[in-house]
């Protein structure tokens, strides 16, 4: 590994503000890429890393407040993937903040068994932030980190995501999820359903970021809408409908505003549970147009219908695997429902699970091969993960409320469910070791979670 | 929204400051013949995220007073199913029976056949089986005579519970076909 100090580069006139008392020193810049990683302290130990406040080099209050909250929440996307162990804000809060990103008290930092610090300072530019990053090792003081991002002051939660998600990369080559969205549907806004029959709430279609923060309702129909699916691109989002009187799936562009029905329900023709191939190409979903659920496939422009099953039984709850050639589903075909699965084009159908009663999969992303599904346990359900490469199965949850609808992260290491632990339906984060649990929604019922790329 | 290339930012300011660290002097490589350092300074990269349009919204549902009576005080009996089933039993046949006179009585009527499950099935799995419960009295009532294109069906799953209550009794109301008069 090369590690090689630069020194620094002034680049733009925000550096230039922010470098005015320590004009850079004079040898000629070099070229190489600078690979510092930051590593712990020894024994195998997670790097330590502290996250002070970002310095405000505006003193109006909306520069000072932005600066507050972009340290508090990278501290908390940083946490998250549990790669860095992160230092407690309140143990350095007697540490005085810089003036610059270039007036660091190393020495502080050592004391405190700092292996890395990121440092930042946003600025107001018109109606934007323009935000500088620093992540410095300490024991070199060497920078593995630099960059300065620009965009809407609106949200400085995302200069956060955006900043953890490439350190992520950068120091552990791994993928955050920072900047992906949970989608749900949720009946918290207390409308009811026109209709014959009165007092049935409607749900509709919300999303919000990895953390909770910013929930948004999507859908506006007053009517029952479930079980969003995040197309792989994260622009689209497919859900089960009842606009129009019969369930239909509708796959709408929520950035543009646009939407289309490729199942092309009616009367006679319902459509249920939509699930993309990993390429974004079809859509999976159950149906009755024979006369009894089963699975179908059908291209994301409506062409290419194809049955995939043909049993008298419910088979149901589509989920595709990573490479896109087999899907998982339930079926109640040999008694209870169970986890089965057979080749994308309906062959090779098999069982997987032998439980009480296992219900809707859902497929990891690789590097994983696992199913993750609510089993019967008690009065509800547990989430359970079934590993194909040891073909074993661990629970991830144990029987507080019941847990259904477990929806993976695009990088594997965490799931969404819908709990009753709390009452209410609630939406819930959890790693998939079990550990970590998160609560993200708390305002009406809220159910049939899944988590964008 | 746009989303500009990302542009990386050769920034790798002199962090260590303070003097304390010597800049390292070390022999390196020649550089490569374009590097960044030679490129005019780049702007900071942009970030921005796109923010939703909600879709429009499309005519949900029927409004008449005129049919919220009838379902109010509904001639219809309601069908009920054993645990994780969906075939009509003896007692059930003679519910549809009743139903069915009354549907061949009132000629014009559309009904909607609902079907509508407890809440130990899980969510997703329940919308399944609200189809066959419904599907199952729509093709008894079509065997009895009447006409299909009168009987609409439709699956709510345990998304509407007629009992919110979690004991055996409760599940064994919410484990129906429910009939809904949609048109007179």
């Amino acid at each position: 590994m090369n590690k090689t100090f630069l020194a620094s580069l002034l680049t733009t006139a925000a550096v230039g503000v922010l470098m005015a008392q320590n004009p850079p020193a004079q040898p000629p810049p070099q070229q190489d890429i600078v690979t510092t990683k930051i590593t712990g302290s020894g024994g195998g130990l997670p790097p330590k890393l502290a996250v002070p406040d970002f310095i405000a080099l505006n003193s109006d209050a909306e520069t000072a407040a932005a600066a507050k909250l972009v340290g508090q929440v990278l501290w908390d996307d940083l946490n998250f993937e549990r790669e860095f162990y992160l230092i407690s804000r309140d143990t350095y809060r007697t540490i005085p903040p810089p003036s610059s990103l270039a007036d660091v008290p190393l020495d502080r930092w050592k004391e405190l068994g700092t292996d890395g610090l990121v440092i930042g300072s946003v600025r107001k530019n018109g109606n934007d932030l323009v935000v500088q990053v620093r992540l410095i090792e300490i024991t070199s003081g060497r920078s593995a980190f630099a960059k300065e991002y620009s965009g809407a002051a609106s949200n400085p939660r995302f200069f956060a995501h955006t900043i953890s998600d490439e350190i992520h990369q950068g120091q552990r080559n791994l993928r955050g999820v920072a900047r992906t969205k949970l989608a749900f549907a949720s009946n918290r806004s207390g409308d009811t359903l026109k209709g014959p029959v009165d007092m049935r709430g409607v749900q509709n279609i919300y999303m919000a970021d990895y953390d909770g923060a910013n929930q948004r309702r999507i859908t506006v129909a007053r009517t029952l809408e479930l079980a969003p699916a995040w197309s792989p691109d994260a622009k689209s989002l497919a859900y089960t409908s009842y606009a129009s009187g019969f369930p239909d799936i509708i796959v709408a562009e929520i950035y543009q505003g646009r939407n289309n029905r490729p199942a092309r329900g009616s009367d006679r023709v319902h459509n249920f549970l939509p699930a993309w191939s990993p390429d974004g190409s079809k859509l999976a979903f159950m149906s009755q147009r024979d006369g009894n659920p089963e699975i179908y496939v059908v291209n994301r422009d409506g062409s290419g219908l194809l049955r995939l099953t043909n049993h008298p039984e419910n088979d149901v709850t589509p989920t595709w695997s990573p490479t896109g050639n087999q899907i998982a589903f339930t079926s109640n075909r040999t008694g209870r429902p169970q986890i089965w699965m057979m080749n994308a084009d309906g062959s090779g159908q098999q069982q997987i699970t032998r439980e009480t009663w296992c219900d809707r999969p859902t497929w990891s992303p690789a590097p994983f091969n696992e199913i993750a599904y609510a089993s019967q346990a008690g009065g509800g359900y547990d989430i359970k993960i079934f590993d194909f490469a040891t073909r074993s199965v661990r629970s991830i949850t144990n029987g507080e409320g019941s847990n259904e609808s477990p929806a993976f992260a695009p990088n594997g290491r965490h799931l969404a469910f819908a709990s009753s632990r709390a009452g209410k339906y609630q939406i819930f984060t959890i790693d998939r070791t079990g550990e970590n649990l998160r609560q993200i929604t708390k305002t009406g019922d809220n159910r049939y979670p899944n988590w964008s790329n | 929204m746009k989303r500009v290339a990302i542009l990386m930012i050769v920034l790798m300011a002199a962090a260590a400051c303070g003097g304390k660290k010597p800049p390292v002097a070390k022999p390196t490589t020649p550089p490569p013949a374009d590097t960044s350092a030679n490129r005019p300074p780049e702007p900071p990269t942009p970030v921005s995220e796109p923010q939703p349009v909600p879709v429009e919204p499309s005519a949900a549902g029927i409004d008449s007073r005129d049919l919220d009576e009838i379902n109010k005080n509904s001639p219809f009996q309601p069908l009920f199913f054993g645990y994780d089933q969906s075939e009509v039993s003896p007692e059930g046949q003679q519910v549809l029976n009743a139903n069915a006179e009354i549907m061949k009585k009132f000629a014009t009527w559309v009904i909607t056949i609902e079907g509508h499950a407890d809440e130990r099935g899980t969510a997703e799995y329940n919308l399944a089986l609200g189809e066959r419960r419904a599907l199952a009295a729509r093709n008894y009532l079509v065997s009895l005579g009447v006409p299909a294109n009168r009987l609409r069906t439709v699956s709510y799953g345990k998304e509407f519970p007629f009992d919110p209550g979690h004991t055996e009794e409760a599940y064994a109301k919410n484990r129906r076909a429910h009939f809904v008069v949609t048109s007179k």
